[in-house]
């Protein structure tokens, strides 16, 4: 599954780990997060997002 | 030095640092600077942000002329960079507070530079408002201006923001307020910081410019955690409208060429290049890397449309003052620039290569193929680094009026 990073601050999404501390379960490819999910780093939305 | 009161019962209780001019350990502060705390006394005493740990005497000995430190009962984090944070342990400590605010990503930071445990930290939300008596104090959550914990703190009643590194200047003067100065020198400060530290986020200062009218925040005072203290309406109206140009960045009819030489041919070349911009009219700085700190070419590159980039080839590649350069400035991500490269080299030639895709990936348009002479130029060699600043000058002037 591809990893996303974010424009602004530079964290990248691993879907192998999610982002347990939103409630994203490990093994949740980028395009199934949920609606809303914001980076965990800087607060962006996923349009800010590209594949790494 | 005497607290200054800004307005009735808020209080200015930082530190002026003349000595420093190491700033954040990779850009210069040439005039010092000032770490801007601030006091308001109210039915809750509420102090915000504090200064440079090697400071935190002098904080502490000009707070405690406005009130003990005891008498303290918030204290307000809103960014935990050290400049900022370095005497928190120290005043907390002092101050034995009844709460301590910063916001959730502040929180990490906290946690990441102090032994938190036993302290009274309450994280606030975006748009939150705590009272402090008769006056209220909304937080805005600034993530990534400039770093994911930045807040701002506005006490409505006043008009007044306390905006942490947005708006700062790097500013040991004397002086306490924007119109106390001459403009060209704040200006030229204000720039310097931009482009020195605010730039790679100004789609957040767009962004945070935009919010800011929209939670109609119409700040009168804006009072940042450097320099100096915008107090007038019209000096508040100018720094916002400075930071909506300085984020834009339309390109302005000025060029800068950096360079460095071994001996001296990819100096000839620069300066050729820039008698190639002047004959279309674009002024030109020429900065050698030996001659100038990266931090005094980025504040240059403020000013400038286009940037040109020498290197003679030095063991396959740039030399090193140009990598660290190009790397510096990469990071800070200007945008909508024109730019080019040129250099001398002995037998192999890679640095022009190395710089263009360096360029590309800054997304500087290059209208004119790299130049490149073997060992010292020859009047070929001349006439093609004139053209690269000729072509890039009418390139950047066709820029300009559009």
């Amino acid at each position: 599954m591809p990893k996303y990073v974010c424009a602004i601050c530079g964290y990248e999404y691993d879907p192998a780990e999610g982002d347990p501390d939103s409630g994203v379960n490990p093994g949740t490819p980028f395009d199934k997060l949920p609606e809303g999910w914001l980076c965990p780093v800087c607060g962006e939305p996923v349009s800010e997002f590209t594949p790494s | 030095m005497l607290p200054v009161e800004l307005k009735k019962d808020i209080f200015w209780v930082g530190v002026e640092d003349f000595g420093r001019r190491d700033f954040h350990g990779y850009s210069l502060a040439p005039r010092g600077t000032t770490y801007n705390a601030y006091l308001l006394k109210d039915r809750k005493n509420v102090l915000f942000d504090t200064v440079d740990a090697q400071a935190a005497a002098a904080m502490l000995e000009r707070l405690e002329q406005v009130l003990p430190a005891s008498k303290v009962d918030y204290i307000v984090a809103n960014h935990l960079e050290p400049d900022h944070a370095g005497a928190l342990a120290y005043m907390v400590e002092r101050c034995r507070p009844e709460k301590v605010f910063c916001s959730a990503a502040g929180l990490k930071s906290m946690a990441g530079h102090f032994d938190i445990s036993g302290w009274p930290v309450q994280t606030v939300q975006n748009g939150e408002t705590i009272s402090a008596g008769l006056r209220n104090i909304r937080f805005v959550e600034t993530r990534m201006l400039h770093w994911p914990d930045s807040m701002f703190s506005y006490i409505l009643e006043e008009k007044l923001l306390i905006s942490g590194d947005a708006f700062g200047q790097n500013l040991a003067s004397g002086c306490r307020y924007a119109d106390e100065t001459d403009r060209a020198l704040l200006v030229q400060a204000i720039e310097e910081y931009y482009y020195n530290i605010v730039l790679p986020f100004s789609s957040q200062v767009l962004k945070t410019l935009d919010l800011a009218a929209e939670l109609k925040l119409e700040p009168e005072i804006i009072a940042p955690d450097h320099g100096l203290i915008f107090r007038r309406p019209e000096d508040a109206a100018f720094i916002l409208d400075k930071y909506r140009e300085l984020a834009l960045q339309r390109p302005r009819k000025k060029a800068l060429v950096f360079y460095d030489t071994m001996w001296r041919s990819t100096e000839r070349l620069a300066g050729t290049a820039a008698e190639g911009l002047d004959k279309c009219r674009v002024p030109c700085r020429v900065m050698s890397l030996k001659n100038h700190h990266h931090s005094e070419v980025m504040t240059e590159l403020a000013g400038c449309g286009a940037v040109i980039v020498g290197s003679p080839t030095h063991n396959n590649g740039v030399l090193p003052q140009v990598s660290a350069m190009l790397t510096y400035m990469k990071g800070l991500r200007p945008l909508n620039r024109l730019g080019g490269t040129f250099g001398s080299y002995g037998w192999s030639g890679e640095a022009q290569k190395h710089i263009a895709e360096a360029l590309e990936a800054m997304k500087v348009e290059q209208p004119v193929s790299p130049v490149k002479c073997l060992f010292k130029p020859k009047t070929g060699d001349l006439a093609a680094a004139f053209a690269l600043g000729e072509q890039i000058g009418a390139a950047l002037t066709a820029r300009c009026r559009e």
